[in-house]
């Protein structure tokens, strides 16, 4: 390498190092916030590097735990029940597409591909769900619309495609059924495109506020983004309320800005560490190339 | 002897054949069993709403339903096509999506050229989870940072500001600053992920030329110029036009956590799908918001639709159907 390219490779490295900080510094931003003293915050506002350190904001809310690990628990639970769900349905239509032998293929193909089109909107799903569906305040919610997404049942039947037709045949000449060959077979050499679809899935649903917000009327059943979203605005309904002079007790010593932030990192943190060692499948469910209906 | 043997096989044959047709049926009835449920899912849930447009027709109530509610029209239609929040809507979700098209393409283009350039793996690999880190995050999360940054009395903006003998802006009081506010929110979210694909082009590009160039004299921006940006290109404008399709679909998530859902604001934050959300549970309008949101939808399907010959057009292999 001469002289020049050394060079380039410095200040190529130095603009890394700006930009990885512009993502980094806003983290680095909420968690100081959170560990700043609450009378710091109104002398000199929010600031990356805290005068006095103070922890009592997550003394605050790991005292009265209750509702974070609510929202932790019911979260985790339908992420994984529905990535669960999703991605065996998701396979159970995607590989009779395969089929030759499946008459209608292509009819399927359109009617799962025309929900990517057309829909009917917000209102209607809305009406459906609550008044049909009785789903509102239920577990449920969270796991059955949108179970099938025609994008990931595509990319699952492109994969399924691609897997050697000789092995599925084999099995049935010996007298494998269908049932068998899918559950034996298929799924087990399909794991890298169904752990791809998986944290998809998964992702989505972790970072789910809207159908709490839609559905959702009882707090314990509150997803872990909504809650979140809740301490937002209910700080907010708490300090319009001291400003008209209406004081509520106890309200006073509750450290509002560095807790909401300290609920900010409670929520974020664990994502935060444990999504960046499964890159490696989210980028490869890019890069998996065209998907046609 | 010889008929006998004919028989045999016949018999054979038989006894042979028929089990087989039977295990075809077999197997062919067990593929629509898999397919049953999944089908009707999208059924349930993606059909039976589209019957529900008609309440854009009507004049819902709840307590009369949606066949026995009286029908209007295009009244529901017109009163919407024809009031202020119209334009202001169309223009916002319009106008926003295309900064986001092109300062979102133009800022992944230019990272994933930079990752190019990078020698070290190691380095690359580092910078590249870094990036992505934001995609894995939700909207409200973000919406948390952008106030640490944004609060008008404590925010570390006006800190800044105000430390330099500048004056304190009132963010999330003023419109006209949300445009850039929310395409900056918009690309650090996504610049990580969406450079990926443009990465993986210049990995695929045949490194001879590059070297070829560089033997022959040619400059680093000699090799941008000539032979990264025209490897580009067509990904580019494919997933542009793939993006404009969506140009009447708004990120809810982004323009409805990011600017806190603030009255003040919403002149330059109000998309169509945030509209429509509010219309249904602030206002309660049914009708209206069902209306707005079959007009979107239908507007929507079309786009995709033209789009989608466009991008055969260009590149058959791309194509969504």
């Amino acid at each position: 390498m001469n002289k020049r390219e050394l060079g380039g490779q410095i200040a190529l490295n130095i603009v890394f190092i700006i930009l990885s900080a512009l993502i980094i510094v806003p983290f680095l931003l909420l968690v100081a916030v959170s560990i700043t003293a609450e009378s710091d915050i109104t002398k000199y506002g929010y600031q990356l590097i805290p005068h006095n350190l103070d922890f009592s904001a997550y003394m605050y809310i790991f005292k009265t735990p209750k509702m974070i690990l609510d929202a932790y628990k019911i979260t985790f639970a339908f992420s994984v029940v529905k990535m669960v769900l999703a991605v065996l349905l998701m396979s159970m239509i995607a590989y009779p597409l395969t089929k030759r032998e499946f008459k209608g293929k292509s009819a399927i193909s359109f009617y799962l591909y025309f929900t990517m089109l057309f829909g009917g909107g917000l209102v209607p799903t809305y009406i459906l769900i609550t008044q049909y569906l009785h789903l509102k305040n239920s577990f449920w919610v969270y796991v059955l619309p949108g179970m099938i997404s025609p994008w990931y049942v595509f990319m699952i039947r492109t994969f399924f495609q691609g897997l050697p037709y000789e092995i599925s045949e084999a099995a049935l000449i010996d007298g494998a059924d269908e049932y068998q060959i899918f559950a034996r077979i298929i799924i087990p050499l399909s794991k890298p495109v169904l752990a791809t679809v998986a944290l998809f899935m998964f992702l989505g649903m972790w970072n789910d506020w809207n159908t709490s917000m839609l559905y959702i009327t009882e707090e314990h059943l509150y997803s872990l983004q909504y809650m979140l979203q809740r301490i937002m605005e209910n700080i907010n309904m708490l300090k319009e309320m001291q400003k008209q002079g209406v004081m509520l007790t106890g309200a006073i010593d509750v450290p509002s800005e560095t807790m909401r932030m300290a609920m900010a990192v409670v929520v974020a943190g664990p994502a935060l560490i444990v999504f960046p060692f499964f890159q490696k499948y989210f980028v490869k469910g890019l890069t998996v190339g065209s998907v046609k209906g | 002897m010889k008929t006998e043997m004919t028989m045999e096989t016949a018999a054979q044959q038989n006894i042979e054949f028929t089990p087989k047709k039977k295990k075809i049926n077999k197997n062919t009835w067990q593929l629509y069993s898999l397919a049953a449920i999944p089908i009707i899912l999208v059924f349930i849930f993606c059909y039976l709403p589209m019957f529900g447009v008609v309440i854009a027709f009507k004049n819902y109530k709840y307590n009369l339903g949606i066949w026995g509610s009286e029908w209007v029209g295009f009244d529901n239609f017109k009163f919407f096509t024809h009031s202020t929040d119209f334009i202001r809507l169309v223009r916002n979700t319009v106008g926003m999506n295309a900064l986001f098209i092109v300062f979102g393409i133009a800022s992944s283009v230019l990272v994933a050229i930079f990752l190019y350039d990078l020698k070290s793996r190691n380095a690359t690999k580092v910078y590249q989870t870094i990036l992505i880190t934001p995609h894995f995050m939700s909207w409200v999360i973000v919406a948390y940072i952008a106030y640490a940054f944004l609060n008008p009395q404590y925010g570390l903006i006006n800190s800044i500001v105000t430390s330099f003998g500048g004056s304190a802006k009132d963010w999330y009081g003023d419109p006209k600053y949300w445009p850039v506010i929310l395409t900056i929110c918009n690309i650090w979210k996504h610049v990580g992920m969406d450079c990926v694909v443009y990465y993986a082009a210049l990995m695929g590009m045949d490194h001879s030329l590059v070297e070829a160039a560089r033997i022959d004299g040619a400059n680093k921006k000699d090799i941008i110029i000539h032979i990264i940006v025209p490897t580009l290109v067509p990904l580019i404008t494919i997933l542009t036009i793939l993006k404009i399709g969506n140009i009447f679909r708004g990120d809810f998530g982004l323009f409805y956590q990011v600017p806190r859902n603030i009255g003040k604001l919403y002149a330059t934050t109000d998309v169509i799908d945030t509209y429509v959300f509010r219309a249904m549970r602030v206002i309660g309008d049914m009708s209206m918001s069902s209306a707005v949101g079959f007009l979107q939808s239908v507007v929507g399907m079309i786009l995709v639709i033209i789009t989608n010959k466009v991008t055969k057009m260009i590149d058959p292999e791309r194509g969504l159907f």
